[in-house]
């Protein structure tokens, strides 16, 4: 073996070995890493209900109840699968609305409900302009931004 | 057959082919800039969410791109480096570094002013923002290793081992968003399916990083230049070319 193919196989060793390395350390980590869990997961008891944990999902439309000249809002959060109830004392983030995604910071309730002390915006990853929006809105466009939006789960 | 690959492996004669190709590079680079800049800022109509917030996408994407780009770039020549025992690859590799820790400062910064409005924080540990965080830190960390050691071949070695092993975290970088649940939204890009971005938001948009791709290289040339003065100081050629040029070095 000549120098240059020992040194060639110590570079691919060491990437390799962190490679590997950095995949066990990830995978270890697992639930560790997720930022969020979402509705089925905390319904399923996978988050852990006994400290606070970030709860993400969509906002169900027309579920966003707010009681005029008050800060708290409650709203509906799923993923498709199952749904949990929010409840927020605070200010919402400009890109906060129904059909959109969030994730919020808190607790579980005993009665189910999730209280947050914090809920941020998700955006999801299409741009366009107001106006494609509105017309892709109307055709009903499976690409709708509008229309991906969370069919009734139940 | 790889004679043009040795001609071009000495410090010299790479020295001369960067002179050329810098102002090549670097005056496209600018005028590209101008036209992105006009179509992302000024053309492309406000989004149907985010209304003119979402144009900090224009420096955001590029800068952020280009932070993997140099990096990648930085761990291939490194390991060119230490199994060839290529000088100018290292050159390379060191040069890199500055350029790349600048992209990933813009990304995190404009990122976190983005942010601010639209998620309502300026960070949070997500796992994307936070495998970009660790990519800024391994080109302080490359720069800091190479600073420490005053010998060059010591400093090229060392420094390039870090560099090959940090390239793990690129993957993880892109990946992060698709693997872990996170607050950052997927790629809009690299969706091979339906362009997640409306046509004339596009344009600009691959007209910026095309920009930031040839300006990343222009101080690429700059840089290897530099590298390739300071190593080869006390070699002939560079004593011809201080004569001969006088402001050169």
């Amino acid at each position: 073996m000549t120098p240059r193919r020992q040194r060639m196989l110590a570079v691919v060793v060491i990437f390799v070995g962190v490679s590997i390395a950095a995949t066990l350390l990830l995978r270890a980590l697992d639930m560790n890493t997720m930022y969020f869990f979402g509705p089925e997961e905390v319904l399923t008891g996978k988050a852990p209900l006994d400290k606070p944990f970030r709860l993400g999902g969509l906002v169900v439309n027309g579920s966003f109840k707010r009681e005029p000249g008050s800060l708290e809002a409650t709203f509906e959060v799923t993923d498709n699968v199952a749904r949990v109830t929010v409840s927020y004392t605070g200010v919402l983030p400009d890109l906060f609305t129904e059909g959109q995604g969030m994730v919020a910071n808190g607790r579980l309730r005993e009665d189910g409900v999730f209280v947050a002390a914090e809920v941020l915006a998700k955006h999801d990853e299409n741009y366009m302009s107001p106006e494609i929006a509105k017309m892709l809105d109307k055709k009903g466009h499976p690409g709708s931004p509008m229309d991906t939006l969370v069919e009734d789960p139940t | 057959m790889w004679n043009w690959f040795y001609k071009l492996a000495s410090p010299p004669h790479f020295y001369r082919t960067a002179t050329v190709l810098e102002p090549w590079l670097f005056w496209p680079a600018l005028v590209l800039l101008a036209i992105g800049l006009y179509g992302g800022l000024v053309m492309a109509p406000a989004d149907y969410v985010q209304g003119d917030g979402y144009r900090i996408i224009y420096v955001h994407v590029p800068s952020s791109y280009l932070s993997m780009f140099t990096y990648v770039t930085m761990a291939v020549t490194s390991a060119i480096g230490l199994i060839w025992r290529m000088k100018l690859a290292f050159c390379v590799a060191a040069a890199c570094a500055p350029i790349g820790a600048a992209f990933t400062f813009m990304s995190l910064t404009t990122g976190a002013i983005w942010g601010q409005p639209m998620w309502g924080t300026w960070w949070v540990w997500d796992p994307r923002l936070t495998s970009q965080l660790i990519l800024f830190f391994l080109y302080l960390g490359y720069m800091f290793l190479r600073q420490a050691l005053a010998e060059t071949r010591q400093a090229d070695r060392a420094s390039g081992v870090l560099a090959v092993v940090g390239v793990v975290n690129i993957p993880i970088i892109h990946f992060s968003v698709e693997w872990w649940n996170s607050l950052h939204q997927p790629a809009s890009l690299s969706k091979l399916e339906t362009p997640a971005i409306a046509g004339d938001m596009l344009w600009p948009l691959l007209v910026m990083i095309l920009a930031y791709q040839l300006l990343m290289l222009a101080l690429l040339m700059t840089g290897i230049r530099a590298q390739v003065l300071e190593r080869e100081k006390n070699a002939r050629w560079v004593g011809e070319l201080l004569d001969t040029t006088g402001h050169e070095a």
